[in-house]
């Protein structure tokens, strides 16, 4: 550890420009994990049979590749359908589908905690699906639907380091290429870490208060 | 104004309504009586289409009831239920609660809709709950919000299912008359209740269902004092002197 403020302070503007990425990266895929998990959700609760199989076969797809197959996938085999993407854009791509599959089992637990009465109240004042959806089911399965949303958010923070793997130069990848040209291993990395703990702490806090209201009723 | 035609329903093997045929004419007040399982809430629950029925037919002011038509957003719009459960919606206020058929499914303009909302809770003695949430309420009010939330849809009856049976004994009183009031209003209503006092003394038919079927219907006075068929002579027995 000799050194290692000195070191911190001559790394820090290049591991910051890592954070950048990784920042991006990790909103980029929440934002499409969470649509589209919201669609995988919706079919799955449609009550029509042929949406229902289809998103939980989907699903099952996903959830059996590895997010890193899944990058390569989107990285490297994607050109040869005819199908550039940048490695950012096929980083926020592979972790959006593949986090799109835990998001929805966890959209769909909260829907199907909401009470059915509250269905039937809803139909029975006239209401069709979408509207008992809006305004009835998805605001009471928000309450439930936080705490491990907060959980995902942690996971694909962390996870956004595997990007990467297909050369998006982000906090990890940026490490590791200072580690490699000064072989200052052990301080580099113990900066990393302690780069991404910063970022998980308020998540945590955040999980933490999502938990508390959660329970209060 | 509610008719049904030898209406039958089955859950699996089980067939809960065995061919029930019975009308309800507006502005009367029709209870429905008989034993647990005997296939009461059923009834209601089919003539707002919350359950779909395998044969015969039931429509309201002519309107065919059927679940999977888009039509039945007009029946249910006209005809309210009441659930034993209450089922307000907990994340809205209780003014909301009571708006958000008008507002979100007939479209109403708010101002007018927010009014008569107060008035409705007013009119169940709650007009000071109106921004209270519904688990804050005991459940004799969140009945009564229940049956404003019901009102508030203008509609031309309402069904109530077994709507005091999960209130503590103390809270019944001031839901039944509401329920009274209403009555003596002209509204029509189709109540399964297992309070024989209310029937007798504001129902105008009492229909005795067992085993899915009708076995004896009439004037509640006449059918609840002198039942002629053996099975409600026994089902009356036993819930007026249960020891």
């Amino acid at each position: 550890m000799k050194g290692f403020w000195h070191d911190a302070v001559e790394f820090f503007p290049i591991l910051m420009s890592g954070v950048a990425l990784t920042i991006i990266v990790t909103i980029g895929s929440l934002l499409l994990s969470t649509v589209l998990g919201l669609v995988w959700a919706m079919m799955r609760v449609s009550g029509i049979k042929a949406l229902s199989m289809i998103s939980a076969s989907l699903i099952n797809v996903i959830r059996g590749i590895p997010i890193i197959v899944l990058l390569f996938y989107l990285y490297f085999v994607m050109p040869d359908l005819g199908v550039t993407l940048s490695a950012l854009q096929a980083a926020i791509l592979g972790l959006g589908i593949a986090y799109s599959a835990y998001q929805a089992e966890n959209f769909r637990a909260g829907i199907e905690a909401i009470d059915k009465g509250q269905i039937e109240a809803a139909q029975s004042i006239g209401m069709g699906w979408w509207l008992t959806m809006r305004r009835v089911v998805l605001p009471q399965a928000v309450r439930i639907v936080l705490p491990p949303y907060g959980n995902v958010m942690i996971m694909m923070l962390k996870d956004s380091s595997q990007a990467s793997t297909i050369t998006v130069a982000e906090l990890a990848l940026q490490g590791k290429l200072i580690a490699s040209s000064t072989f200052k291993n052990t301080n580099v990395f113990t900066l990393v870490a302690l780069m991404y703990l910063t970022m998980s702490i308020p998540l945590i806090l955040l999980v933490r208060h999502f938990e508390k209201r959660a329970g209060k009723k | 104004m509610i008719e049904l035609k030898d209406v039958h329903k089955s859950f699996g093997q089980n067939e809960v309504l065995k061919g029930i045929t019975a009308n309800v004419e507006k502005g009367e007040v029709v209870c429905i009586v008989g034993p647990s399982g005997s296939g009461k809430s059923t009834i209601l629950r089919c003539i707002n289409g919350l359950e779909s029925y395998d044969r015969g037919e039931i429509s309201v002011e002519g309107l065919k009831v059927d679940r999977d038509a888009p039509s039945i957003v007009r029946v249910r719009t006209q005809v309210s239920m009441v659930f034993q459960r209450f089922n307000l919606f907990p994340h809205r206020t209780v003014l909301e609660n009571v708006v958000e058929g008008p507002l979100f499914v007939k479209k109403e303009p708010r101002a007018q809709v927010l009014e008569r909302g107060r008035v409705l809770l007013a009119q169940v003695g709650l007009a000071e709950k109106a921004d209270a949430h519904p688990p804050q309420l005991s459940g004799g009010q969140q009945q009564r919000v229940a049956i404003a939330r019901a009102l508030a849809m203008q509609p031309k009856a309402i069904l109530f299912d077994e709507p005091t049976s999960a209130l503590d004994p103390e809270l019944v009183g001031d839901v039944l008359s509401v329920m009274r009031k209403l009555a003596d209003d002209g509204m029509t209503m189709v109540v399964v209740t297992h309070e024989m006092g209310f029937a007798r003394d504001v129902a105008d038919r009492v229909l005795f269902i067992d085993g899915g079927i009708i076995v004896e219907q009439g004037p509640a006075k006449a059918l609840l004092n002198q039942p002629q068929h053996p099975r409600t002579q026994d089902f009356l027995r036993r819930v007026l002197h249960p020891l």
